[in-house]
C-alpha cells in the first residue's frame, strides 16, 4: 500500500538502538490499508495526547462468548480501514515455542484477513492478532481451528493459561509446566470459552519459587514449583564458583534468608530443615547446588492488579501438591473453589476478594482443606474471632 | 474459496511437536546452564547434549513481514525452532554448535539487538519492558505504552548487552491503572493515571450502561443513582480517578489530555528469592504525558537505576536495596519531592505508616 499519512511524532519513535513498533507498523502497512490507518489514527493520539479507540461491543465467533475482543475507533470517518479492529487472541503453545512453518502458515492467514500486526504475546500469553473486522472472524477462525489451533479466553471466563518454559529447558524447574499448562487449558475448554464466572480467572505456572511468570503476582491461582527433600551440594563445583570470582560467603551463604548455610573455605553446608526453598543459593550457584527428592507445587490463590480493593499476591492455599497426570486432585479441587466463586461471588469480583470478603475459614471448609501455619505469615492480632455451635461443643 | 470445516473446543496445538529434537530428547532432564555473554547461554542436559539460545529484542508488536525475517533466520541457523520469552523477547534456539558463531554474525549485520541475559557470575541485564496496548489499541488507555516502552529502552539500550546492574531489574509499563502489565510487581515501572473525576453523559447512560453494576464497581462508593435523570451521580471528593466505572460504562469519558500523564512506582518483585514478593511503591506521583519521547521520565527512571546501581550489594534488586537503606534515605539520595500523594490512604494505609522511633535523617 503507498504511503497515505505524514507521521513526523512517530516518525521520532524509529531512532534509537531498540527495535521499534512504529517501523513494525510501517512494514505492515506496506501490505494492508488496516495497518496504514493504525498508523495514521495513532499519529492523531500522539499529536492530540489521547486514546481514539472505543469500547468494544461483543462480536465473537459462533458457539464462543470469547475470545475476540471488539474495538472500534471513535474517528471512523477519518480513518475508515480501522473503523473496527478488533482483536483476536490465539492460545499460544505452553512455553511459546513455534516452528518457522507454522509462524509463516500464522502469517498468511493474518495478511488475509487482518491487518498484519500481531503481538507476541499479549499480557496473558495469547498470541495475538491486532485488527480485523466483524466479517473476517469467521473465516479467521475456520482457518485457525481446522489447522490445529483454538481462541484463548477473555471476559468473564477462564483466561489462557500461561506458564515459565520450565521442563522443556530448565534445570530449575521443578514440575512440568508445560505439560500442566496444556492439560489445563484442555480440561477447561468449556470454561474459557463461554463464559459464565463472576469475572476473569487466571492460571499460571512456574517451575521454581524465581517465578519467570510474575504468577504470584498475576494469577488467580498460581501454581509453584517446590521440593520436598534435600539440596544437594557439589563442593567441586561450589570451588569452581569460587575459581570463577564469586564471594561464596557474601554472596550465598549471607544472602540467605534463613540463615540455614555456612561455609568454612572448604565446605559449604545447609540445615535443610531449615531452607524455605527461596531458590536464591540455587540460581546463584546451579552447577553446585541441586534440589532433591519429592517435587510438586505450592498452590496459592487470589492475585490481581489494583482494582477493585487493590493489588494482592497470591496466598499460599495448598503447602504442597503432587503435579503429575491426570492432575485429579488439581482438577478436583479448582472445581470446589469454582462452585463457591460461582455460588457467591459478585458481578466482576475476583476469587482473592471473594475470599477476603468472606473469609478465609469459610473457603477452606467449602474446599476441604484444614488450616495450617503456612497458609499465613502470622496468626491474627485481633481478638475477633467467630466460633461455630461445632466449635464449642468440641 | 470454500473455507476449511471449523473445530471448536480443541485446544492449542500440543507443544512437544515444537520443541527442537534436543529439548524433546532431555526433557526435564537439563544439569545446568550457562551465560555465555549478554544474549547467549548454553544448557547443558545429563546426558551431556547442549543447546544454545540466543535472545534479542523485540517491540512485542510484530508484523508478519518481521515475523517471516526471523523465520528465516530460524531455519538457516536453528531448524526452524525459536521460542517468545515471557517479557516478549525472541530466543533463536541452536542445536547445532557450528551455526552459532553465524547466526551471531548475520544478528549482529541485520542489527538486531542481541542480549537480556544475565546471572551470579556475568552480571545482570535489563530484559525487555513488559507492557500494555496503549494508544495503540486501547479505549482506557491514558498514555502510550510502546512509546514509553521505545523511549526507556533506546536510554537503557547499553544495560541491555553491555553494563550490567547489581541484580535483576525488571521494568514494566501499564497505560491505566487497570495494569495489564505486572507494574504492581516490578523493580522500576509506569503506570498511567487520569487525575480528574468522569464526565457523566446522562443521555447516553440511559441507553449503555447498567446502573446498579456501574454503582457497584466503584472501589470508593463515589457512585449513587440519580432517579430523576434515570443516570448516576459522581461524589467529586471520593472519586479516585482509577477509571473502574468508565471499563463498566461508556458514558463516563475520563481522558483528558490536559491532565492524563504517568506516575513511577519502584521497589517491587515476583521471585521469592532472599526477601518475599514485594508490591511497587509510589516514587512520582505525576509526569505529564510528553510524546514521543516522554524525556521527563526516562531522565526519572534512569535517576532511580543510577542511584540503585550506585547504592545496591550484588544480587540485590531495587526493593531490596530501598528496604535496606530506608524509604526516607531513597528520597534523600534521588532528591524526587515527597508529596501528600505518597502517603497512602486506601485500603492499607495503616500498614504503612511508620510505627517506630527509629529512622533515618
Amino acid at each position: 500500500m503507498p504511503k497515505k499519512y505524514d507521521t513526523p511524532l512517530l516518525d521520532e519513535l524509529e531512532k534509537g538502538a531498540f527495535p521499534s513498533f512504529v517501523t513494525e507498523i510501517k512494514k505492515a502497512a506496506k501490505l494492508t490499508e488496516m495497518a496504514n490507518d493504525e498508523l495514521g489514527v495513532l499519529e492523531k493520539c500522539y499529536r492530540e495526547r489521547k486514546t481514539h479507540w472505543k469500547h468494544g461491543g461483543i462480536v465473537g465467533v459462533r458457539g464462543y462468548g470469547g475470545g475476540v475482543i471488539g474495538r472500534y475507533s471513535d474517528v471512523p470517518e477519518e480513518f475508515p480501514a480501522v473503523a473496527h479492529f478488533h482483536t483476536v487472541r490465539i492460545n499460544s503453545i505452553s512455553g511459546y515455542f513455534y516452528k518457522s512453518s507454522d509462524l509463516r502458515t500464522i502469517c498468511d492467514i493474518w495478511d488475509k484477513y487482518g491487518s498484519g500486526l500481531t503481538n507476541m504475546h499479549g499480557s496473558t500469553g495469547d498470541l495475538v492478532l491486532l485488527g480485523t473486522t466483524t466479517d473476517k472472524l469467521e473465516p479467521i477462525f475456520a482457518e485457525f481451528s481446522s489447522r490445529g489451533w483454538d481462541l484463548g479466553g477473555s471476559g468473564s471466563a477462564l483466561r489462557t493459561p500461561s506458564c515459565c518454559v520450565g521442563a522443556a529447558r530448565c534445570e530449575w524447574s521443578n514440575i512440568d509446566t508445560m505439560g500442566i499448562t496444556y492439560a489445563i487449558t484442555q480440561e477447561f475448554q468449556d470454561e474459557m470459552h463461554r463464559p459464565a464466572f463472576p469475572y476473569k480467572f487466571k492460571f499460571k505456572t512456574a517451575g521454581c519459587a524465581c517465578d519467570c511468570i510474575a504468577s504470584i503476582a498475576r494469577a488467580d491461582c498460581s501454581i509453584i514449583g517446590t521440593w520436598k527433600g534435600n539440596i544437594a551440594v557439589d563442593q567441586a563445583q561450589v570451588k569452581w564458583y569460587e575459581s570463577k570470582g564469586m564471594n561464596v560467603t557474601t554472596e550465598v551463604v549471607d544472602m540467605c534468608p534463613t540463615n540455614c548455610m555456612t561455609y568454612d573455605g572448604k565446605a559449604l553446608k545447609i540445615d535443610d530443615a531449615n531452607c524455605s526453598r527461596c531458590m536464591n543459593c540455587i540460581a546463584k550457584m546451579g552447577k553446585a547446588l541441586k534440589a532433591t527428592g519429592e517435587k510438586g507445587a505450592t498452590i496459592l490463590i487470589g492475585s490481581k492488579a489494583p482494582f477493585v480493593v487493590g493489588a494482592t499476591l497470591s496466598w499460599v492455599i495448598v503447602p504442597f501438591i503432587k503435579m503429575e497426570p491426570p492432575y485429579t486432585e488439581f482438577f478436583d479441587l479448582i472445581r470446589k473453589m469454582w462452585e463457591w466463586w460461582d455460588e457467591h461471588g459478585k458481578n466482576r469480583e475476583r476469587i482473592g476478594e471473594l475470599i477476603i470478603r468472606r473469609g478465609m475459614r469459610e473457603f477452606l471448609e467449602y474446599i476441604g482443606l484444614d488450616p495450617v501455619p503456612q497458609m499465613v505469615k502470622e496468626p491474627r492480632r485481633d481478638p475477633f474471632w467467630f466460633w461455630t455451635e461445632e466449635d464449642l461443643t468440641k | 474459496m470454500a473455507l476449511p470445516q471449523r473445530r471448536t473446543d480443541i485446544g492449542p496445538p500440543h507443544f512437544k511437536d515444537y520443541l527442537p529434537p534436543v529439548i524433546q530428547k532431555n526433557y526435564g532432564d537439563w544439569a545446568y546452564h550457562e551465560i555465555l555473554s549478554g544474549g547467549v547461554m548454553v544448557h547443558v542436559a545429563n546426558s551431556g547434549d547442549k543447546i544454545w539460545t540466543v535472545r534479542v529484542a523485540s517491540p512485542r508488536l510484530l508484523s508478519t513481514t518481521t515475523l517471516r525475517e526471523m523465520s528465516d533466520i530460524a531455519e538457516k541457523y536453528c531448524g526452524g525452532y525459536l521460542r517468545f520469552t515471557t517479557r516478549n523477547n525472541i530466543e533463536l534456539l541452536v542445536s547445532d554448535e557450528k551455526q552459532l558463531q553465524p547466526l551471531l554474525d548475520e544478528l549482529k549485520a541485520k542489527k538486531i539487538l542481541i542480549g537480556g541475559l544475565g546471572d551470579s557470575l556475568h552480571g545482570y541485564h535489563i530484559t525487555n519492558i513488559v507492557h500494555t496496548q496503549g494508544w495503540i489499541h486501547c479505549h482506557s488507555a491514558c498514555t502510550d505504552a510502546s512509546g514509553l516502552v521505545k523511549a526507556i529502552m533506546d536510554d537503557l539500550s547499553e544495560y541491555f548487552n553491555e553494563k550490567t546492574t547489581p541484580g535483576k531489574v525488571r521494568l514494566a509499563v501499564a497505560c491505566c491503572t487497570n495494569m495489564c502489565g505486572a507494574v504492581h510487581c516490578s523493580d522500576i515501572a509506569i503506570v498511567a493515571i487520569h487525575r480528574k473525576v468522569p464526565r457523566i453523559e446522562h443521555e447516553s447512560i440511559k441507553n449503555m450502561c447498567e446502573v446498579p453494576s456501574t454503582i457497584a464497581c466503584c472501589p470508593t462508593g463515589a457512585i449513587s443513582p440519580d432517579p430523576a435523570k434515570k443516570s448516576i451521580k459522581i461524589n467529586n471528593d471520593k472519586c479516585m480517578y482509577c477509571g473502574n466505572c468508565y471499563s463498566v460504562c461508556p458514558a463516563l469519558p475520563i481522558s483528558d489530555p490536559e491532565n492524563d500523564g504517568v506516575a513511577i512506582v519502584a521497589g517491587g518483585k515476583v521471585g521469592s528469592l532472599r526477601a518475599h514478593p514485594k508490591f511497587s511503591k509510589l516514587v512520582i506521583p505525576y509526569i505529564p504525558n510528553n510524546p514521543p519521547r516522554w524525556p521527563e521520565v526516562t531522565t526519572a527512571v534512569r535517576k532511580i537505576l543510577e542511584a540503585y546501581i550506585a547504592g545496591a550489594k550484588k544480587h540485590e534488586r531495587v526493593g531490596e536495596w530501598i528496604e535496606r537503606i530506608g524509604w526516607e534515605k531513597f528520597f534523600g539520595i534521588t532528591g524526587f519531592p515527597f508529596t501528600f500523594q505518597h502517603i497512602d490512604d486506601f485500603t492499607i494505609a495503616r500498614e504503612t505508616f511508620r510505627t517506630s522511633a527509629a529512622f533515618k535523617w
